[in-house]
């Protein structure tokens, strides 16, 4: 893995003077990788199988127990090991750091809670909180509904499934590239020129004199940049809504027709109810989604103009500032929002599997 | 005037017929059943009527009404889905009062409908339960309690108990045939491919085949006076024995001298023009009884099934006679390799023309 991740660096270029060509690098990667698996999996079962428990000898049958009581833990051992790693490992780290101050020329000192405290006290921090809650509100709320709207509308039409694709397409582009595109569109120039940005235009068109940088509102450009996140997500919300509108039984909706329901209610009292589950998963799967909104602000207003979310924030102190301390504390924010939302989500799509 | 009336009624989809030429008149307090192979429309001529699908041609008036372009809900029916169809997230007493919330009824009159419907099919313990939590059986009373409670004009039974165990299957008949005896003035339209459901609950039976209707009658007129070879071998078990034959005697009763070398008398008339006519003589396997005079068949048993009450013989083929099978009452010992004699009285023996029957010719 680690040598296909080079070889886009600059540190390709010394391997090309090594005289091996990137791609034949990332083959041998890859066979080194795929048979470095097998050949783990294979040795360690020959090694608990043959050496450690034989099953030949007097205690035959308990050696075959007792290896196979080991041979799970096998399996699991590299996936636990990647997960404590990448996963475990990071989280206690970062506790650690938000626990710490940077020292100058190098170290570092205990410093408590002090950058909770420092954090807390600093309104661009609750400026983020609040405008993460207005994400948090606005944006899985009108992705799930614009995608049970459009699963819904287009279920039955002939082009129904264009239409979908088209509506999913956002889905394949990055929050970055998104942004782009998105800044094209609320791009201003001075009225007496031709607009570039669709909503100026449009709003030239209809008798606007001014032209407006929608991005420097404060307040409503929350909206703009929210309008992004809602315009990728709406096409994931309505593939896996559109799935679960087609697995309500035909039936109960033809019960309804005959029991004399109007589409609204066949929709809102037959169809919504039996695809409850997946609703909730749709919506907090975004909700996830949401919390950890990044790269859309830092593209688009790196949360100037009052449009500071906690991501955003975090990087900010992090990277910029080179606040270790107060950029961890406000992770472990981000982690202690996200969590209880993760496993109750987690719970949600357990029961559905059910 | 009837309360249920089709006229040239017909579907299409595209440039397929599935059903053409429906004409049949349903009275007031009749338990229709509709039977056929699977295929030949019979849901979907129910489902025309319920209004899911459209009326290719013709006319459906409920009441004196015309139907076909009626919203299902105001044609007075209600319908029982074969897999329920009940709304799973609501309880049974939601389910039930669904339709009547729609119509906007006042509360209490809900109540007492639904409490009404729960009593006649003893769901009043499951009132508060969702479906999830009924076995096959209740759901289906509740499907049922649905349809009641809308007191409907027409009710629709698309396969009621094809989801159910065989067991269940008896018990949950004999429930619909008290529940058709306690609501003498409703009318109910009953699909199914089960000839036992069909025989035992219809007031009328109308055949489904070929795109139209074979035959309408009661479950015996259909039993013992076929219109039709296809009739005749769908009504009963094993089905009715065709014997290929020419007629050698016409008169008050009618003799046939057939392939397999046996000789029928039926007590069908006929005509001096029908001297040597091609005919199919149709005799029921409970019909045939062991002969020494002169057989309609005989021949070597293959193979027998004992089941006790009665005792079936499997001839083994020969020209003129494929796979025939005699139902010999009781238990029937060391018949099987055996050379056996069969025939039937006058009365029971059907004579088929080109596929119809030659009793009812005018």
């Amino acid at each position: 893995m680690g040598a296909i991740r080079f070889s886009g660096l600059p540190i390709s270029t010394v391997i090309r003077e090594d005289g091996m060509h990137p791609a034949i690098q990332g083959l041998l990667t890859i066979a080194i990788g795929v048979s470095g698996c097998v050949g783990y999996f294979y040795l360690s079962n020959q090694f608990v199988d043959k050496i450690l428990f034989p099953a030949r000898g007097p205690n035959a049958g308990r050696n075959i127990n007792r290896a196979n009581m080991i041979r799970p833990w096998l399996f699991l051992l590299p996936a636990m090991l990647a997960l404590g790693v990448y996963l475990a490992y990071p989280v206690f780290e970062t506790l650690r750091l938000s626990l710490t101050d940077r020292v100058a020329g190098g170290g570092y000192e205990w410093a408590g809670l002090n950058n909770y405290s420092q954090m807390l006290a600093e309104p661009k921090f609750w400026e983020a909180m609040r405008n993460n809650m207005l994400w948090l509100i606005v944006v899985p709320a009108m992705s799930t509904a614009f995608g049970l709207l459009v699963a819904q509308l287009t279920d039955r039409i002939r082009w129904g499934n264009v239409a979908k694709s088209l509506i999913f397409m956002p889905m394949a582009i990055s929050f970055v590239g998104a942004s782009v595109i998105w800044k094209l569109v609320y791009d201003a120039r001075p009225p007496d020129q031709d607009q570039i940005g669709v909503l100026n235009a449009i709003y030239i068109f209809f008798g606007g004199t001014e032209t407006h940088t929608w991005l420097t509102l404060p307040f409503w450009n929350n909206f703009f940049l929210m309008i992004v996140l809602v315009w990728i997500q709406t096409g994931f919300a309505m593939v896996i809504l559109s799935a679960a509108l087609r697995g309500i039984p035909e039936e109960t909706i033809e019960a309804a027709i005959l029991d004399g329901a109007n589409p609204f209610q066949i929709f809102f009292k037959i169809k919504v109810p039996q695809i409850k589950t997946t609703i909730m998963v749709v919506w907090t799967t975004i909700t996830i989604v949401v919390l950890k909104v990044f790269d859309i602000v830092f593209a688009m207003t790196n949360g100037q103009w009052e449009t500071q979310v906690l991501a955003n924030y975090m990087y900010d102190k992090m990277f910029r500032a080179n606040d270790w301390g107060v950029g961890s504390a406000s992770a472990m924010v981000i982690m202690l929002l996200v969590t209880p939302i993760l496993i109750w989500n987690v719970r949600n799509a357990r029961k559905e599997m059910q | 005037m009837s309360e249920l009336k089709l006229t040239d009624v017909a579907k299409t989809y595209g440039p397929v017929d599935v059903l053409k030429d429906i004409n049949l008149e349903i009275e007031t307090g009749e338990l229709i059943v509709f039977v056929g192979p699977s295929g030949c429309g019979k849901s979907t001529l129910l489902r025309m009527i319920a209004g899911l699908e459209k009326i290719s041609g013709g006319t459906l008036e409920i009441e004196g009404q015309v139907m076909n372009d009626v919203p299902p809900a105001q044609r007075g029916i209600a319908m029982v889905f074969q897999s329920y169809a009940l709304y799973p997230h609501m309880t049974v007493r939601e389910n039930m009062a669904f339709a009547l919330k729609i119509a906007k009824m006042p509360a209490a009159e809900i109540d007492a409908a639904v409490e009404r419907a729960a009593q006649i099919l003893q769901l009043e313990p499951f009132l508060d339960r969702l479906p999830k939590a009924l076995s096959g059986g209740q759901r289906q009373r509740v499907a049922i309690g649905r349809a009641i409670v809308r007191d409907p004009k027409v009710y629709l039974f698309d396969e009621p108990l094809s989801n159910l165990d065989a067991a269940l299957r008896v018990a949950t008949r004999i429930e619909i045939a008290r529940l058709k005896e306690a609501m003498p003035g409703s009318t109910m339209i009953y699909v199914t491919h089960d000839q036992v459901e069909a025989m035992t609950l219809a007031s009328r039976i109308v055949v489904l085949a070929n795109k139209g209707i074979s035959q309408v009658g009661t479950p015996l007129e259909l039993y013992e006076t076929p219109d039709n070879e296809f009739v005749a071998q769908f009504i009963g078990s094993p089905a009715m024995n065709l014997l290929p034959g020419k007629i050698s005697q016409t008169g008050e009763t009618t003799t046939v001298t057939l392939e397999c070398g046996g000789t029928a008398v039926s007590a069908i008339a006929t005509t001096a023009d029908d001297m040597g006519k091609n005919v199919n003589v149709g005799v029921r396997p409970e019909d045939f009884q062991q002969t020494d005079s002169a057989p309609i068949m005989e021949g070597v048993v293959d193979f027998t099934e004992a089941l006790g009450e009665v005792t079936l013989l499997y001839f083994a083929e020969q020209e003129g006679a494929h796979a025939v099978i005699a139902k010999l009452p009781g238990i029937q010992r060391n018949l099987r390799g055996t050379t056996v004699a069969v025939t039937a009285v006058p009365e029971k023996v059907h004579l088929f023309h080109n596929g119809l029957s030659m009793r009812n010719r005018s």
